[in-house]
């Protein structure tokens, strides 16, 4: 399961990168391997406030449609809409496939390393 | 096989029309198709031909064990059919003379009767068409509530995480957001949880009990209590009420409002099956909100001012009523509870067969169905949940429910019904066990399976990503 080490993440799998002021937010590698083949995602709108824990899209695979949740609070700046005809990028690098791009940032006191992601999968199997 | 358009032969037809006798009067021009619709022209035999060869591909319980978890698929009495055949049942118009449907009548205010004693509730409106379309009209039952008090600020609903999906979907068609309350470690409501999230805003909570694990929740009458002390309603899904009907009700275990679904508990046709129907019960603070055009001796009372209004044509589907009121007075008061038990039972002796095998996901005492988690056996062997479902399809048998509760990592959930005796049980087992061994010595074999079926592995993925549900026609 891949965890690259220039990332932030969030107990409910979600990655977050950091680009200047503002944030990326996909999904982790951990859990698109757990949704299995993705066929829908249905995204936000720009504009969007979001607190922590809000579910700002959901992700349909072949078992079962879940919840993306936000790491952090904040105004959501951008999607992907890239993802809206090929929600399979997800499968195939979930780290480059961003999901949305946020501003105003909130704390990130919630936010793990790379390092203590891999503990916490290793906790959660 | 062919598609019926591609059987279809211009100018084939079923049936001769004589010529009529009555002046001819042509539709004005504005009403008139432009085109003719593409209809299959067959001849009758060919079109019962096609529908024996397509049923010969399908899979039901008259062909074998289906557990399919929390969608109870018992055997459907054949009494049941005979019954609602009666040409005094089956040959009604809604807009007949009152004094001409009285034997109608009774059979909705008896059905409604019994399921209001089996559920303990007051009153009931049969208009919902099946458990989803039940789910919505209890919703709007709970918000036309607080709305008549002028409690205008509880638009939260909290809903189990283990909950079905249609449960915050219904949530959201009325209007409500949902919260999510996490299961405890035994996969009950967590009460903490629960009471960190109940506040003034909260219209109800919505619940299945026994849960989707097949547990029975030991805080049932606090989890209720501490909803209706925040002012909230307690709503009953009763999806699983084949584990407990006829031992205790919804009603004295503090739920408001409940809709069941006939076609699970009460022996009524499944989806394709036929048409559906997902009766609303209530206590009486909410009977005043009920869908006008009630049923029973009251249908042609007048206008109801506090009523959520119509949700569906005249009584709803009436047949599966009568269906489902034939159940009820063929297993009569003992037959009832017998059956339910019978059902528990079922899914304990299966589970106990099974368990060293297929671990559990919550070992315990279960109710009508139990959850076993591959998640331990895909780590071990790469045999997913997916390829043992599909592999029971080559030994005869429907596939436990897959992939769901959510809290639950490669999930199969088995609900045996009473319907099933101690043999089919056995044998079931059998299969499990071969399995499981298979996925020791050979489980490359699994990821084939099935081999026996009319359709092996269908492209799911492609099927959700690119639907094609409409024929193509070749002009």
């Amino acid at each position: 399961m891949k965890v690259p080490n220039d990332l932030l993440y969030y107990k409910s799998h979600e990655w977050v990168k950091m680009e200047g002021d503002t944030a990326l937010v996909g999904i982790t590698d951990y859990a698109q391997n757990e949704l299995g083949d993705l066929v829908y995602i249905n995204l936000p709108n720009v504009g969007d406030e979001l607190s922590r824990d809000d579910a700002f899209a959901d992700v349909e695979s072949v078992k079962a449609v879940s919840d993306v949740l936000s790491p952090l609070a904040g105004r959501v700046s951008e999607v992907n809409e890239e993802l809206i005809d090929a929600p399979e990028l997800i499968n195939k690098n979930a780290y480059t496939a961003w999901i949305i791009r946020l501003k105003d940032l909130g704390d990130m006191d919630e936010l793990m390393s790379a390092q203590e992601y891999e503990e916490f999968l290793k906790k959660e199997a | 096989m062919k598609l019926i358009f591609e059987r279809s032969v211009s100018g084939r037809r079923t049936h001769l029309t004589p010529k009529s006798t009555f002046p001819s009067k042509e539709l004005p021009q504005a009403l008139a198709r432009a085109k003719q619709p593409k209809l299959p022209e067959m001849s009758e035999v060919a079109i019962s031909r096609h529908y024996t060869q397509l049923a010969k591909q399908t899979f039901g319980v008259n062909n074998g064990f289906y557990p399919l978890g929390s969608c109870t698929m018992k055997y459907n009495p054949r009494v049941n059919e005979a019954v609602a055949a009666l040409p005094g049942f089956a040959r009604m118009h809604p807009l007949q003379p009152k004094a001409t449907v009285s034997g109608c009548r009774e059979v909705l205010d008896t059905a409604r009767a019994h399921l209001c004693e089996i559920t303990g509730m007051d009153d009931m409106t049969f208009q919902p068409a099946a458990g989803a379309h039940g789910e919505y009209v209890g919703l709007l039952l709970m918000k036309q509530y607080h709305q008549s008090r002028g409690d205008h600020k509880r638009t939260r609903v909290l809903i189990p995480d283990s909950a079905h999906g249609t449960n915050p979907a219904s949530a959201s068609m009325v209007g409500f957001t949902v919260t999510h309350i996490p299961s405890d470690v035994e996969g009950c409501v967590d009460l903490k949880a629960l009471k960190a999230a109940l506040d003034d805003t909260v219209a109800g909570l919505m619940l299945t009990n026994p849960n989707t694990v097949g547990i029975f929740d030991p805080n049932i009458l606090d989890i209720t209590r501490l909803v209706h002390d925040a002012g909230g309603l307690n709503y009953y899904d009763g999806a699983n009420l084949n584990a407990i009907m006829g031992w205790v009700r919804p009603g004295d275990m503090g739920f408001d409002v409940i809709h069941l679904n006939l076609h699970k508990t009460f022996s009524t046709p499944h989806g394709g099956g036929g048409p559906g129907a997902g009766p609303v019960g209530c206590k009486k603070l909410l009977s005043g909100f009920l869908p006008m055009s009630h049923m029973g001796s009251r249908i042609w009372e007048g206008e109801k001012p506090d009523s959520v209004g119509q949700v569906r044509a005249f009584y709803g589907n009436f047949l599966v009523v009568v269906r489902a009121l034939t159940y009820i007075l063929t297993l009569g008061k003992e037959g009832i509870p017998q059956a339910s038990g019978m059902a528990v039972l079922n899914a304990n002796y299966l589970m106990h067969k099974v368990k060293d095998a297929f671990p559990l996901a919550y070992d315990r005492i279960c109710m009508h169905e139990f959850v076993l988690t591959l998640e331990s056996v895909r780590k071990e062997t790469g045999v997913s949940a997916l390829d043992v479902a599909k592999c029971l399809l080559d030994y005869g048998m429907h596939p436990p429910t897959m992939y769901f509760p959510l809290v639950v990592k490669e999930a199969l959930m088995v609900e045996p019904t009473e319907t099933e005796n101690r043999e089919t049980l056995d044998e079931a087992a059998e299969v499990l066990l071969a399995i499981r061994e298979m996925t020791k010595t050979r489980p490359e074999k699994l990821h084939l399976c099935p081999n026996t079926t009319p359709i092996g592995r269908p492209d799911e993925v492609g099927a959700a990503r690119n639907p094609r549900v409409r024929y193509q026609f070749p002009d």
